[in-house]
């Protein structure tokens, strides 16, 4: 089976290529979705099938590298198209699969009767490719490859509705944020190789060679350089301070695209690339350090925004931000299984989660549009009440909400609490674990909040939607509705296979599973840990039941709000306006950007425009044509083509030249 | 018939002005004739060259070249009412068609 992983990329690529050529002609919708929906789920079969055999591998065998071809060989370089099959590559293959089918049937009643069709599920197949080689690819070069098709699949998809401005914008800011990102990976890849290369004489980007290599790495110095580059990579991709602001634009995409891309999979890339890169990582404690605290900042920052925006999107955007920075904190803090964990688990209930609000759009969309109403489908003012006309929306919704809110016996709790745990209790950061476990504490509490809050405004109290047009409000159909349940069914169990050692029922099998991934990471770690950071069982537990406590203040505070005196937020606003006003508007941080970079980028993009290339350059060539002119002018009296002129220079010659002779 | 430099000086005299006439009138039959000029300052050197060298192929290149100006004088003015019946004018400046 371990042979046939090359099929995996190669299914969504088929069918890329089936429905980007021909779709226009293919018409029918049923052959197009199925096409593009059989060709993710093939792969997901074909994942299958390498989960199952590697399971039946002893832990140290489970690496397999397979060479599809030859691809650059220079001297002793060497980069193969080559794909990598461990542990960890295992787990992002079962999670781009399987979700990516379950969105893909989901985008067939979604995406129903949108212009443009075949070019979205060409768009979805190219984009699963892109992201299976960014999880397969055994070499940098491989790796990056993916990494650009999937920064290229979000701008085609973020811009699917391209003949709204705000989707060309948003789809704009992020390819530009992506690419500041991927040039810091380029440069940590460069340094990596470079010096490796000039040090060592080990010219590769291999990460099996390099993974060998790695003892010869110093602690720090040049690592911290290469690990903070590819730790910027990460920030673009993965949405964290300071490259965050283009995921939340990223919304105006098709809903299904803000799940598949925007939460579960490709915004997961930086993670995963750093849990690919674990052993180089760990050599930096300075690099683990930044990691997080920008993922402990990420985390509560974009949750406050979270907790006043209207949008049922943006609410989500917000929050995957934030879940995204739990996930960075738990890389920075040496857990990185916690973090992958985190990454899978997120996959499952934040893609259910989209996938809901999606299904609530569409039903808020039909039922407005029945009306001939231009209400905003989206806000969530107009929503309200929703849970009867949409049980089963509701139910997954709901479920995943608990979910991700941390609630024990479902799986955002086992994963947040595991990274809370690690944060607090880790051996690297001294003093500072104080701080990021209470920043990821608070952090958790606001994620309770806001979801709650999206809840109770969305599907609890009173029906605020247009009393004409409520009638016509209905649950989705079942191809809509089956990956909900199939996701919700996930977000309740998929954390059971991570449960805590602590809690005893179960062994934590996601942790074992990634051991000899992680292994090699966690014994440099311990070059430089503290010594003596034993905890004891009754702190864990009492932190685990603090987390509990957080949650449930968390979600108190959103039923007091938004069911029981509805009059509170307002209230609150009235009395905060400022802060409300700062947090409504995301803290003013895409103004901040514009005044700091876009405008001084335009401006200097006019300078160069008006003053370089219309004075000087265009200057220059038309100044050179000028000269040329000029003298042509004065010489085409040479050249008159008039007969007398010509004999009177022929006369004037001949009396010279007789002259000379008379006269020498 | 002693003096030879004087007949040069004459015919040099004829020559410089057939050449200034042919540079500077518009006229093309001015400059015609001013050719024509040319021509015959050049046989009467021919002609006192001949005469104090004792040589009679002077006399005889300068039947040629009367010659040869006679046919000169038919194309040429065969030339000239044909551009004339074109143009209406025998102006040399109007002969500007291959002009830039």
């Amino acid at each position: 089976m371990f042979d046939n992983v090359w099929l995996i990329p190669l299914f969504p690529l088929i069918g890329f290529l089936i429905n980007g050529l021909f779709g226009k002609k293919i018409k029918n919708e049923a052959i197009i979705g199925g096409i593009g929906t059989l060709a993710i789920f093939l792969s997901f079969l074909v994942s299958c099938g390498i989960l199952m055999q590697m399971i039946g591998l002893p832990p140290e065998q489970r690496v397999f590298e397979k060479v599809v071809f030859p691809w650059i060989h220079s001297g002793n370089f060497k980069a193969d198209m080559a794909f990598l099959l461990d542990p960890l590559s295992c787990v992002m293959i079962m999670v781009v699969t399987g979700v990516g089918s379950l969105i893909h049937l989901y985008s067939i009643g979604y995406m129903h009767g949108e212009e443009g069709f075949y070019r979205f599920f060409a768009y979805l197949n190219l984009f699963c490719m892109s992201m299976l080689l960014l999880v397969l690819g055994s070499n940098m070069l491989v790796m990056f490859i993916g990494w650009e098709g999937v920064g290229l699949c979000s701008y085609l998809l973020i811009g699917y509705y391209f003949h709204k401005k705000s989707a060309g914008d948003a789809a704009k800011k992020a390819f530009v944020m992506n690419r500041v990102g991927d040039f810091g990976f380029l440069i940590g890849l460069f340094t990596l190789f470079w010096w490796f290369g000039s040090n060592h004489n080990i010219w590769t980007i291999n990460f099996v060679e390099i993974k060998a290599a790695s003892h010869l790495l110093p602690y720090g110095g040049v690592v911290t350089i290469a690990t903070l580059c590819f730790f910027v990579g990460a920030t673009g991709k993965s949405a964290q301070i300071p490259l965050f602001t283009w995921l939340p634009d990223a919304m105006e995409g098709p809903t299904p695209v803000s799940a598949l891309i925007h939460a579960a999979t490709m915004v997961t890339a930086g993670v995963y690339m750093i849990g690919r890169m674990s052993f180089v990582f760990i050599k930096s404690p300075e690099t683990m350090l930044v990691i997080a605290v920008v993922g402990a900042a990420t985390a509560i920052f974009a949750a406050t925004i979270g907790t006043a925006q209207n949008d049922i999107k943006r609410v989500l955007a917000y929050s995957t931000v934030s879940q995204l920075g739990f996930m960075f904190l738990a890389m920075g803090v040496g857990a990185f299984s916690a973090g992958i964990f985190h990454l899978m688990t997120h996959a499952f209930f934040k893609a259910c989660l989209f996938l809901g609000s999606g299904s609530v759009i569409h039903a808020m969309h039909h039922a407005l549009h029945h009306g001939h109403l231009h209400d905003d489908p989206q806000d969530m003012r107009n929503m309200g009440g929703l849970r009867k006309a949409l049980p089963i929306t509701f139910l997954t919704f709901f479920v995943s909400t608990i979910a991700i809110a941390g609630i024990p016996g479902f799986s955002g709790f086992f994963s947040k609490d595991e990274i809370l745990w690690q944060a607090f209790a880790n051996p690297y950061h001294g003093s500072v674990n104080i701080v990021l476990w209470g920043t990821g504490a608070i952090a958790a509490c606001f994620t309770a909040f806001y979801m709650f809050r999206l809840v109770f405004m969305t599907f609890f109290g009173e029906c605020r939607i247009n009393p004409k047009v409520k009638g016509y409000l209905h649950e989705s159909p079942l191809v809509i509705t089956i990956p909900l349940m199939v996701l919700g069914f996930l977000a309740v169990v998929g954390g059971y296979i991570g449960m805590p050692k602590l809690m005893g029922m179960l062994p934590n099998y996601f942790e074992h599973w990634l051991d000899p991934v992680f292994e090699l990471a966690n014994e440099y770690g311990s070059k430089y840990a503290h010594s003596g950071a034993h905890h004891s069982h009754a702190l864990e537990w009492g932190l685990m039941g603090m987390s509990v406590v957080i949650a449930v203040i968390g979600i108190t505070i959103a039923l007091t709000m938004y069911v029981q005196n509805t009059k509170l937020p307002s209230a609150f606003v009235s009395a905060f306006p400022a802060l409300h006003r700062a947090v409504y508007n995301k803290w003013y941080i895409d103004e901040l950007y514009d005044f700091v970079f876009v405008n001084p980028c335009k401006a200097f993009g006019r300078f160069l425009w008006k003053g370089f290339d219309v004075l000087i350059v265009d200057g220059v060539v038309n100044g050179v044509a000028n000269v040329v002119m000029g003298f042509s002018g004065i010489f085409r009296y040479m050249q008159s083509g008039l007969i007398y002129n010509y004999a009177w220079s022929m006369a004037f010659g001949v009396v010279v030249i007789l002259g000379y002779y008379v006269f020498k | 018939m002693e003096n030879l430099n004087s007949y040069l000086i004459v015919s040099a005299i004829l020559f410089s002005i057939g050449t200034i006439g042919v540079l500077s009138r518009k006229n093309a039959i001015v400059i015609f004739m001013c050719i024509e000029l040319m021509l015959n300052a050049v046989n009467l050197t021919f002609v006192a060259l001949s005469r104090h060298l004792g040589n009679l192929d002077g006399q005889v290149f300068v039947f040629f070249v009367m010659t040869v100006a006679a046919a000169e004088a038919a194309v040429g003015l065969a030339l000239m009412i044909a551009f004339y019946n074109n143009k209406e004018s025998i102006d040399v400046e109007d002969v500007n068609l291959m002009k830039w």
